[in-house]
């Protein structure tokens, strides 16, 4: 409480004058923040979102009811919705729909926070000791040039049709993107402030931890939305390959049976969790990087 | 605060920083070596102001890189306090010529920052950084961002942010170039006065000869480079405590300006031509 006034007080304390003045004569208009500008133009960009959406659906639904393309081999907007009703209500041909959600997104989150946290870990170790850069930079290099989604194979046959496979193909995928971030965010990290930390007392490991990891972060947030992407994609292709449940599984099914709408509809419902991610992630940065200057209120540039 | 990891205090009379023909060459890109200052000899008291003026890129900043310990000297010796400079020196503050402060720390944790690094208690830590923080004029601001700054007000939290530590010695790389003319002659004066608290040994590179004779007890003039050295000392006696916005209109003051820049302004000419390949018409 007491901390409040005295701040309001320093705030107030240069323009006492002014207030003063304002209470005699006539009140000042200070323009309002637009909120009501920023509401419409949030509007516009909606409104212009779901025409988008609508010319590309309906487009869809057009051609395939018109019979220029076959809603058997294409599927079709209505039949989507459909086969999503179905699942919701009445299940899928390998279960109830939420358990194979279910399963795939642990294989992806568990996938997900061990790739990153071994990214993160060894970006920035070898970003900061560079004996450790030169013996495993090479070696780095090669994992990354090979085609991982091929591990996806080796892993089913080592591992089984079960979770350890579809984490392991995830933690593959997921760890490179944010390694390589790491690395490069810990090496552009400002001379200056390393020198004026280690100046003001700091220890190599309180450098790490209070210069360098915030320092990397833009850089690392930056990989964590296309790592998310890419631990989904691990997971699905995991069970595509081998499993016996989760959405993978399913794609796999409806491909099977021919059933385009199953393919489409599992993508839909990827698609919705994908978006969750990158919101839960775009608050996770807004947070961390409170620090960062905001946008200037000026034009566009 | 007075917990320095440093050494036993040295017998009275130690000067605070010595250069003995110290030498640093620096490795260009194309393999080269360059002798950014050359058989430099410089002796700074315990507790005396000395400013270093001289031109551009004559090594101003890499003496301070020597002193703090942030680069090796080539050639020739650094002592601090009698001891040789290895490793970063522990008792020293160092404001940089560019913005040093944590950018993803508030003001409050910027001047923390010093005694949480030492294992000081979190509490103690932001009572002492409150103070100081009043004490360089920027009470109420404790929660900014360095980005909701001004210039002059990051440069007040760099000075908070050094002298929480009350360091024996504390450099400065032109910290106030970047201010306008009055907030430049405020901050001076209120430096002044801080330094007066805990006596510091002060080594302020500048560019602007008024604000070094109106600050320091003596001014080092820097001969161009490469290979910059130490071309004359000059003592300045004018009385403290002083007011740096008139203390230029006395007569001996500006007597001594006089005679500092004909020494300055040799090696400014000389510097100039060389970075612009072009001889001067003055
Ligand atoms: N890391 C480095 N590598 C190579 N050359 C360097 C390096 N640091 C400084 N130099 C060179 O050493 C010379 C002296 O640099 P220094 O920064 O000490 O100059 P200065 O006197 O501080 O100049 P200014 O007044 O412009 O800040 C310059 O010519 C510079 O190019
Ligand atoms: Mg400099």
């Amino acid at each position: 409480m007491n901390a409040v006034t005295h701040g309001a007080d320093q705030a107030t304390a240069g323009s006492t004058a002014a207030t003063g003045a304002e209470l005699v004569g006539t009140p000042v208009v200070t323009p309002e923040p637009s909120r009501t500008r920023d509401v419409r133009h949030g509007l516009v960009v909606h409104g212009l979102q779901l025409a988008v959406l609508v010319v590309l659906l309906g487009g869809w639904q057009l051609l395939t009811s018109t019979g220029h393309l076959d809603p058997v081999l294409f599927g079709e907007p209505s039949g989507i919705v459909g086969r999503l009703q179905t699942w919701i209500t009445q299940g899928t041909s390998i279960g109830s729909l939420g358990q194979q959600i279910t399963v795939t997104l642990e294989e992806a989150l568990i996938g997900f926070l061990i790739g990153t946290t071994l990214g993160i870990v060894s970006g920035i170790a070898l970003g900061r000791i560079k004996l450790l850069a030169e013996v495993f930079g090479p070696f780095i290099k090669v994992l990354n040039s090979i085609p991982r989604i091929v591990l996806g194979s080796v892993f089913v046959i080592m591992f089984g049709l079960g979770l350890e496979s579809k984490v392991l193909l995830v933690i593959v995928l997921v760890f490179f993107g944010v390694f390589f971030n790491a690395f490069q965010g810990t090496r552009e990290v400002d001379r200056n402030l390393i020198a004026s930390a280690a100046i003001l007392g700091a220890s190599k490991w309180q450098i790490t931890r209070q210069v360098v990891l915030p320092s990397a972060f833009t850089w690392i947030i930056a990989s964590l939305h296309v790592a998310f992407g890419f631990a989904l994609i691990g997971a699905i292709v995991g069970e595509f390959i081998g499993s016996q449940q989760g959405l993978g599984n399913l794609i796999r099914a409806a491909q099977g049976t021919f059933d385009a709408n199953g393919v489409w509809a599992a993508m839909v419902i990827m698609a919705v969790v994908a978006l969750l991610a990158e919101y839960l992630i775009t608050r996770l940065e807004k947070r961390l990087l409170r620090w960062r200057p905001t946008q200037l209120s000026g034009p566009d540039l | 605060m007075t917990a320095q990891p440093s050494s036993p205090s040295p017998p009275a009379g130690t000067p605070a920083i010595q250069l003995m023909s110290a030498t640093k060459r620096f490795r260009t890109p194309n393999g080269s070596a360059y002798t950014a200052i050359r058989d430099m000899d410089l002796i700074v008291e315990a507790g005396e102001f000395c400013a270093i003026v001289g031109p551009t890129g004559c090594g101003k900043s890499t003496t301070l890189t020597l002193v703090s310990g942030l680069e090796k000297a080539s050639d020739g010796r650094v002592l601090v306090h009698g001891e040789p400079v290895s490793g970063i020196t522990p008792g020293v503050g160092f404001m940089f010529q560019n913005d040093a402060i944590l950018p993803w720390k508030s003001v409050l944790d910027n001047v923390a920052a010093g005694p949480r690094f030492r294992g000081v208690a979190k509490a103690t830590a932001l009572t002492s950084a409150r103070d100081w923080i009043r004490r360089v004029g920027l009470a109420g601001f404790e929660d900014r961002y360095p980005h909701q700054l001004s210039g002059g007000m990051r440069k007040r939290v760099a000075l908070a942010q050094n002298l929480i530590n009350e360091p024996r010695i504390l450099l400065m790389d032109e910290p106030f170039s970047a201010l306008d003319v009055q907030t430049r002659a405020k901050m001076s004066n209120e430096l002044l006065s801080l330094w007066d608290l805990t006596k510091p040994a002060v080594v302020f590179v500048t560019h602007d000869l008024e604000e070094a004779i109106a600050l320091a007890d003596k001014v080092v003039v820097m001969t161009a480079g490469p290979g910059g050295t130490v071309k004359a000392t000059f003592r300045v006696d004018l009385p403290r405590p002083r007011v740096v916005q008139e203390i230029r209109f006395e007569p001996a003051f500006v007597d001594l300006y006089h005679q500092i820049w004909e020494t300055l302004r040799a090696e400014v000419d000389k510097a100039y031509v060389q970075t612009t390949g072009s001889a001067v018409a003055s």
